[in-house]
């Protein structure tokens, strides 16, 4: 297991999937004044939820590096061979891909709260938020990536699929930052993140056995 | 006690039936060549064997450890290649480096494994077959893209598994000398 996730963790530092979510997420948090102006009592209200839909889509893009490589090198049956099971795998993948695009993120965050002028406990309240809501999206991202390993051209199918089975997250994620109400949105923030860790290593597991025939 | 033991083995794809009641049992030493024309389902058994897929009818028993070798590399294309089979290794809980000696490979330790040639990358995939200590081996098209030497290289390194008390499952189309083997035809 160790291995594994050491190996996922190299992958991600050396194929970029650690690296793209956070560049995207802060140009995103830069482009974002330019659409709405330079109002910081309007950035500042607007902004956390801005940030929650940078880091969805943030998400989305290691969804093509996650299993299909590992799937069409013969990775998986390698390892199937050896008597790991699908479900240890993906828990393997699940941890390494959480560990090199949450914290990131969340790095990331404090640079685009600073260009969305968002106050400091909003800010603190954010990365609270992501915290807690980036397992939960870190585990979609590899159900995602498992169910559309071996189709073409996954990208906007990977869209379809993962965005809208991210809207708890993004719902309580968002609802989170405002001031009011953030102790039950912390709540079913958490909740939701974590049924979908909870499920995704055998929804990954069963998905990366079926994409064997 | 059987490393291998196929029993009534029968094999669809694709809605097709490729073979049906199919029996083989590989004792330790034992060897099996499975022949047949492209599609006859030669790496489908390999696959049926390996337990990567299930098949349609019969029983399949399998020692508690194979080593497989098929058309997929399962190297990582940046590493250099002693790290990217010490990966598997480490797995295995063995050493690559007598493995990749006898493979003839034992120069190549520091060469990533994307600047490897087709011949390079056979005979890295039948290190780790070598490497994996495991008593069955299972090879889909061991000789692709070998050259006179790797071949002869391959052929010692099964001679000597089979003489350590292991047992081979090897798919070719070319000529392989594994003397003794039953021979498995398909289609």
């Amino acid at each position: 297991m160790s291995a594994l996730l050491l190996r996922e963790l190299r992958l991600a530092a050396t194929g970029g999937s650690a690296i793209l979510p956070p560049v995207f997420f802060l140009l995103v948090a830069a482009l974002f004044p330019f659409a709405i102006g330079p109002d910081s009592a309007l950035l500042a209200r607007t902004g956390g939820g801005a940030l929650w839909v940078a880091a969805l889509l943030a998400a989305l893009l290691p969804v093509e590096r996650l299993v299909e490589p590992d799937r069409a090198s013969g990775v998986l049956d390698q390892l199937a061979v050896r008597g790991l099971s699908e479900e240890s795998v993906a828990l393997a993948k699940l941890a390494g891909h959480w560990l090199s695009f949450g914290p990131p993120l969340m790095f990331a965050a404090m640079p685009a709260a600073a260009l969305l002028k968002l106050p400091a406990p909003m800010l603190a309240r954010l990365e609270l938020g992501l915290l807690v809501g980036t397992p939960g999206l870190a585990a979609l991202t590899l159900v995602v990536a498992a169910l559309t390993s071996g189709l073409r051209s996954t990208g906007a199918l990977a869209g379809l699929l993962l965005l809208p089975l991210a809207v708890p997250i993004l719902v309580f994620g968002a609802g989170l930052t405002e001031a009011s109400g953030s102790a039950g949105a912390l709540k079913l923030l958490a909740a939701a993140s974590l049924l979908l860790v909870a499920i995704a290593p055998f929804a990954a597991g069963a998905a990366m056995r079926a994409a064997r025939d | 006690m059987s490393l291998l033991e196929l029993r009534g083995v029968a094999c669809i794809r694709g809605g097709r039936l490729l073979f049906e009641a199919l029996d083989l049992a590989l004792e330790p030493g034992g060897a099996a060549l499975v022949a047949g024309p492209n599609g006859a389902g030669k790496s489908s058994l390999i696959r049926i064997a390996a337990g990567l897929l299930a098949a349609a009818a019969g029983k399949v028993k399998r020692a508690s450890r194979s080593a497989l070798a098929d058309e997929g590399l399962a190297l990582d294309p940046k590493l250099a290649l002693g790290r990217a089979l010490g990966f598997w290794s480490r797995l295995d809980g063995t050493d690559p480096a007598e493995a990749m000696a006898a493979m003839g490979l034992a120069g190549l330790a520091g060469v990533p494994v994307r600047m490897l040639s087709t011949g390079q990358r056979k005979r890295a995939a039948l290190a780790r077959v070598l490497a994996s200590g495991a008593p069955l081996w299972l090879l889909d098209e061991p000789a692709n893209g070998l050259d006179g030497d790797g071949q002869a290289r391959l052929e010692a390194a099964m001679a000597a598994h089979r003489a350590g008390g292991g047992a081979i499952l090897a798919a070719s189309h070319q000529p392989l000398a594994l003397p003794g083997a039953a021979l498995v035809a398909l289609g």
